[in-house]
């Protein structure tokens, strides 16, 4: 065969064999699909390339009937604090102080938000104020707070050291459910997102809580009196947790695993 | 004639050496995630670990035994020494440079994304700066492959190129252009929110980017096993290649159609078209056709060696061939694990029966008894063959490689068909440990121990292969002679120009991804919308 002879003969046979597949995949798949309405040969061809159709009108979907959270969480939320948002949040935190703890390590079952993610305190406290999230002492301080209050007082507890997470020791290793998880009931290991293991965007450290707080606010979840997670994420996972497993969790966190057992 | 024997020894010492790393890995993950080990302390390890592996075994092993494989047909095939030896040389540095500088923060927990990334996690940017700097140096290697071919063609004007040459050449290509969509997708997408130029990724358009890169690379890891399968095995047996032809055409083919097939790795992906989908399967389908032309052609090889070593009868042949020939063994073991991994290839690439088995062990079991068996024996088989022209050095031990390429090839075997069984049964892929105890899932705990079971007698081997390079460079020196490639039983006089050079199939290889990637990738990229926030390995920022 001279060169032309290849060219023609392996241009024309990737052509044939392009224009075939692209016949079937194109054209002949789409109208073998009982389910698939086409309206014509290039509604055929677009939907098989991808093009996604218009969306069909519908009526305005019914709105949730408890409030949900309205917080967007993102990588670059309040990420750069300047020292004058955190001076602001120190003299705003002084209300919060008499629960949290003048330096944000509390010593009354309330949460410690010393080093807490400044994301995760924002959230919070956007929840309390637009009631996404309830209680009787939070809420009234929430509802007075200006945006930027939120942002100031995150950015002042995001500012102070944060409190460790205990070190495992021999008498007292890292709790399965922390470590691992439990695959088969689809729960992530808690360290995966809420710190010695890694940490994701939009979870709070849960280092140095209080047992009592952690041990509240996970039963909170499973019964769903607490609903401002993003997507339920951790209503899914707190409704498969069994007693002990919130236990071993709360004790392991809080520090408190050696003076309990 | 070898002259570079330092640059090429040093290719195939750093390839092996990294195998041998990860290797301890492969075996380490498999014991851990095994019934034999209890839960993963912290699961964290165990992707570190894997990231590793991928990257080691995906990206820097075979890349340098094909790059010093390369230089050794470049030199022996041509006959003239290679031109820019410092060049390979930046080349290797390059590689060596970008492995550390891509795997400390790995090893440092801070890039535990797999080596196929996985957006939207996003490690720390030197890994991804790490893998670019490797790919770099391997485009140093395709660069001087395609100089040196045209200084021997200009000093040779009208000669048919030899096989060995025109199919690293056509394996070079290959790889230049299909480390074009991990690079993209590194470069425009990964790197700048790595970077923290930007926080959010589009995943679907990252993994479209990526299936570009992701099929043929497989077959750029080929290269060399099936260089040695024309070029190699005929005359380690005794023969002659059956049809030189037949090779060219072979490799024609994986150059046109090994890349624009990408897709069927996107199958379960929501954001490709089905009509993209079926188009990807089909060329897919087509690739099988250069890998049975090449089963024919070295059977064929094969049989001829056989006839002339007084082998009779219509199958009377196969007793007279040369068992005790370490290179005898490594073919038929190679082309018994192509066998069995391209009969799952086939499912791989069918939509409907890739949904049973899509994410699952069974893809693990696939690519390791593809790539691990069928192509890694191959490159034992090279290093054994071409060892003694590169030490000067004879291997002495016949039994010794034997012996590892039996372990290699019953180890492969016992690891990945009862990963290919508990994949049928739904064992999920990329897992860090399993609850056996669960009624679910106990009946996966035998197979799977099966498995580890091979793992270790696969570490077994790596350990054999090392003792047989190192004795032999501890050996007599001696005269090895010029190294030779098989001679066809009609050497070629003249060939088509269409079959010794590659213009025409470069710009049908190109075509052919402009037809069958050009829209996915313009659509996502234009459609927009589809980007999510990234998630840092290693803690919020």
């Amino acid at each position: 065969m001279s060169r032309d002879g290849w060219t023609v003969g392996g241009i024309g046979a990737t052509a044939v064999v392009l224009v075939v597949s692209a016949v079937i995949g194109f054209v002949a798949l789409p109208y073998a699909q009982p389910d698939l309405r086409l309206a014509g040969l290039w509604d055929a061809i677009c939907s098989a390339a991808g093009v996604a159709a218009p969306a069909p009108p519908q009526e305005q979907a019914p709105g949730p009937v408890q409030k949900v959270s309205s917080v967007v969480v993102s990588n670059d939320m309040l990420a750069a604090a300047d020292q004058q948002s955190v001076g602001r949040g120190a003299t705003l935190a002084h209300q919060c102080a008499i629960c949290h703890g003048p330096t944000g390590v509390s010593r009354a079952d309330s949460p410690s938000l010393s080093g807490q993610y400044a994301a995760s305190i924002y959230k919070q406290l956007k929840d309390f104020k637009t009631g996404a999230r309830v209680n009787v002492v939070m809420t009234p301080f929430a509802v007075d707070l200006s945006e930027q209050d939120m942002v100031d007082i995150a950015a002042y507890y995001a500012y102070l050291p944060r409190l460790p997470v205990p070190r495992r020791t021999v008498d007292h290793p890292i709790p399965r459910i922390v470590a691992s998880g439990a695959p088969l009931r689809g729960i992530a290991p808690c360290g995966s997102c809420h710190g010695d293991l890694d940490n994701k965007m939009g979870t709070p450290w849960l280092g140095g809580q209080s047992a009592a707080y952690f041990r509240e606010q996970l039963r909170a979840f499973a019964s769903g009196e607490r609903r401002n997670d993003i997507n339920q994420q951790m209503r899914a996972i707190a409704r498969r947790m069994t007693p002990e497993e919130m236990d071993e969790a709360a004790l392991y966190y809080s520090g408190e695993a050696g003076a309990v057992h | 004639m070898l002259i570079n024997k330092r640059l090429i020894l040093a290719h195939f010492w750093f390839a092996f050496a990294v195998f041998g790393v990860a290797l301890l890995l492969g075996a380490w993950q498999m014991l851990m995630r095994s019934p034999l080990s209890g839960w993963i302390e912290n699961p964290e390890w165990y992707y570190r670990s894997l990231t590793g592996h991928g990257t080691m075994m995906g990206y820097v092993f075979p890349t340098l035994v094909a790059m010093g494989f390369g230089y050794a047909i470049s030199e022996s095939a041509l006959g003239q020494p290679l031109v820019g030896p410092r060049w390979a040389w930046a080349g290797l540095g390059l590689i060596a440079a970008g492995s550390v500088i891509g795997l400390v923060p790995v090893a440092l927990g801070r890039a535990s994304v797999l080596y196929t990334f996985y957006p939207p996690l996003i490690g720390h940017p030197l890994y991804y700066v790490g893998v670019v700097l490797v790919v770099v140096g391997s485009w140093i290697w395709v660069a001087l492959m395609s100089i040196n071919l045209r200084v021997w063609k200009r000093a040779n004007p009208g000669k048919p190129v030899p096989l060995a040459m025109f199919a690293n050449v056509a394996g070079s290509y290959l790889w230049a252009w299909t480390a074009v969509g991990a690079a993209l997708e590194l470069l425009l997408q990964i790197l700048p929110v790595a970077f923290g130029l930007r926080d959010t990724i589009d995943a679907g358009l990252a993994r479209v980017f990526f299936s570009w890169t992701l099929h043929a690379i497989v077959y750029f890891w080929l290269m060399p096993t099936y260089i040695a399968y024309y070029t190699i095995v005929p005359r380690a047996i005794g023969g002659r290649l059956y049809s030189d032809t037949m090779g060219r055409i072979a490799f024609i083919l994986f150059l046109v159609v090994a890349m624009p097939i990408g897709i069927h790795h996107a199958f379960m992906d929501p954001e490709v078209g089905a009509g993209f989908k079926f188009l990807h399967s089909a060329f897919t389908a087509l690739v099988a056709l250069p890998t049975l032309l090449t089963v024919f052609t070295i059977c064929a090889s094969v049989e001829i060696a056989a006839r002339l070593r007084g082998g009779r009868g219509l199958f009377g042949w196969i007793s007279a061939l040369p068992w005790g020939n370490p290179i005898m063994l490594a073919v038929l073991f190679s082309f018994l694990m192509l066998g069995f991994g391209g009969a799952g290839g086939l499912i791989n690439m069918s939509y409907q029966l890739d949904a049973a088995i899509h994410n699952t062990q069974w893809i693990t079991g696939h690519f390791h008894l593809i790539f691990g068996g069928a192509i890694v024996i191959m490159y034992f088989a090279i290093a054994y063959d071409l060892w003694p022209h590169l030490t000067g050095r004879p291997l002495a031990s016949l039994r010794l490689m034997r012996l590892q390429l039996w372990l290699w090839f019953v180890g492969m075997i016992v690891t990945t068909f009862p990963w290919h069984w508990v994949g049928i049964l739904g064992m999920p892929r990329r897992m860090a440990y399993f609850d056996y105890a669960d009624p679910a899932l106990s009946p996966l705990a035998f197979s799977v121990t099966l498995s580890v079971i091979g793992g270790f007698i696969l570490v077994l081997s790596g350990i054999l292969f090392f003792v047989v390079l190192l004795r032999g460079h501890a050996g007599p020196a001696i005269e090895a002679g010029a190294y030779r490639f098989a001679l066809a039983v009609h050497p070629p006089v003249r060939v088509p120009a269409a079959l010794n050079s590659f213009g025409l199939w470069v710009a049908l290889m190109i075509g052919l991804t402009v037809t069958n990637y050009g829209y996915p990738i313009l659509h996502l990229a234009l459609g927009g919308g589809a980007s999510v926030q990234a998630v840092y390995v290693g803690g919020q920022r």
